[in-house]
């Protein structure tokens, strides 16, 4: 969701947020039970399928999932010492599959349409849910990701120009005051902003 | 033009009083605040949106009470910062924009036709579904600036909004602050930005030292920093 949207006019593009989440639930839940090496690879190709009719660029679409490889080049072999190799391929796919699906939704979808399909779903719950500050609480979860990682950056920066970079004290100090002086920062603008209540 | 006015305004941090006792009318379309850092000049701005609320005095904006009021006055009083970073909520440009409107219970239609328009105006059409945290300097100082123009709000305040930028990038928000309809409040360092405005305060120790025209505001600043 970190700005991984990929515009485009697809039917992919154009269902609604709501529908793609319920679809992307329900696909999932059946990978996870469905227990055969074939139905997975049926599951696969239609995974496939989706992103080719989504008209992502391959290129955009592996980059999504690279970073799952990472975790299965460790958790394949434990699974194979200790469940075999059928059971070590059922789980790479299914997370494969499960990866790639997501993927496709955050491409596919901006954060703008999920934010309003959560706040309609949550609108019925008026009473006992704040419909708004919901979906503003997920804007800024979505936001601080590659705020922080910004700050981590430069604070490991500045560590390293002056010759502390094994000092976790010298990491973790900096950090934690930005990070609470750019919360503030933010809650201000967002009090600029009308969003004040 | 709106009527801003600051009634024997004074502001504590602490036990350190950082506006002490300012008494203001600001009424023309382009005013400049200076002062050394500490001086109490963003602390006077911050209080015309509310963002900071008077310990002493008063602040109202067109008759409003900015304490009692601040909604009403935050509708009518944008208001941008030093770092754009610190604004921006959503992940792409867009939907940074867009996201103003949100409590302005707009129609989609409307409201989409609003954040083009403001993007064009801005020259950030064709970045519009670009991430913003990837963006450079300026543009995400414009990016700021169009998340809060979108508003139509009759005032813009701005706090060193080219404080972060290179020269080149200082002057195109400089070049936009000139094109824009709003009565404008810029809090700068950067005197040459505040040579063409109608009128500069001069702050210093929280009070106001210097008010007049640039030529005449400006020059008693620098003779107060040699």
């Amino acid at each position: 969701m970190i700005g991984v949207f990929h515009p485009g006019t697809s039917i992919v593009h154009r269902a609604p947020a709501l529908v793609k989440l319920g679809l992307l639930a329900a696909f999932v839940t059946v990978v996870a039970l469905v227990g055969s090496l074939a139905w997975l690879a049926a599951a696969s190709v239609l995974v496939l399928l989706l992103f080719v009719l989504a008209r992502v660029p391959a290129r955009l679409a592996v980059r999504q999932v690279v970073p799952i490889l990472w975790v299965l080049a460790f958790a394949v072999p434990v699974q194979v010492v200790f469940g075999g190799w059928e059971a070590a391929a059922i789980m790479a796919v299914r997370l494969l599959i499960a990866v790639a699906l997501a993927a496709l939704y955050t491409l596919t979808t901006p954060v703008s349409a999920t934010l309003d399909g959560m706040q309609a779903l949550l609108r019925p719950f008026g009473r006992w849910v704040d419909a708004d500050r919901v979906g503003l609480a997920l804007a800024l979860t979505i936001r601080c990701v590659p705020l922080l990682a910004d700050l981590v950056r430069e604070v490991m920066e500045a560590r390293r120009a002056r010759g502390a970079e094994g000092s976790l004290l010298a990491l973790a100090v900096p950090v934690i005051v930005r990070a609470l002086r750019t919360a503030e920062h933010l809650g201000e603008a967002l009090t600029a902003r009308g969003f004040d209540d | 033009m709106s009527e801003i006015v600051f009634e024997g305004v004074s502001h504590d941090f602490g036990a350190e009083r950082v506006v002490d006792d300012v008494s203001l009318v600001l009424t023309e379309r382009r005013v400049g605040i200076v002062g050394a850092n500490g001086s109490g000049k963003s602390t006077l701005a911050r209080m015309i949106n509310g963002l900071v609320s008077p310990t002493g005095g008063r602040v109202l904006v067109d008759g409003l009470d900015v304490s009692r009021r601040a909604r009403e006055v935050r509708r009518r009083v944008g208001f941008v910062f030093t770092n754009a970073d610190n604004q921006i909520v959503m992940p792409t440009v867009r939907e940074d924009v867009a996201f103003t409107l949100r409590r302005h219970r707009l129609e989609k239609a409307d409201a989409a036709a609003r954040v083009d328009a403001i993007l064009e105006r801005l020259g950030l059409t064709d970045l519009a579904d670009r991430p913003a945290h990837r963006l450079s300097g300026g543009q995400k100082q414009l990016l700021a600036l169009a998340s809060v123009l979108v508003a139509e709000p009759e005032v813009l305040v701005a706090d060193e909004p080219t404080t972060l930028l290179d020269a080149r990038n200082a002057r195109l928000i400089a070049r936009h602050f000139e094109g824009l309809d709003q009565q404008l409040i810029v809090v700068s360092h950067q005197l040459e930005l505040l040579e063409s405005f109608d009128r500069v305060v001069v702050m210093e120790h929280g009070r106001v030292v210097a008010d007049d025209v640039p030529s005449v505001a400006l020059d008693a600043y620098r003779v107060l920093i040699a």
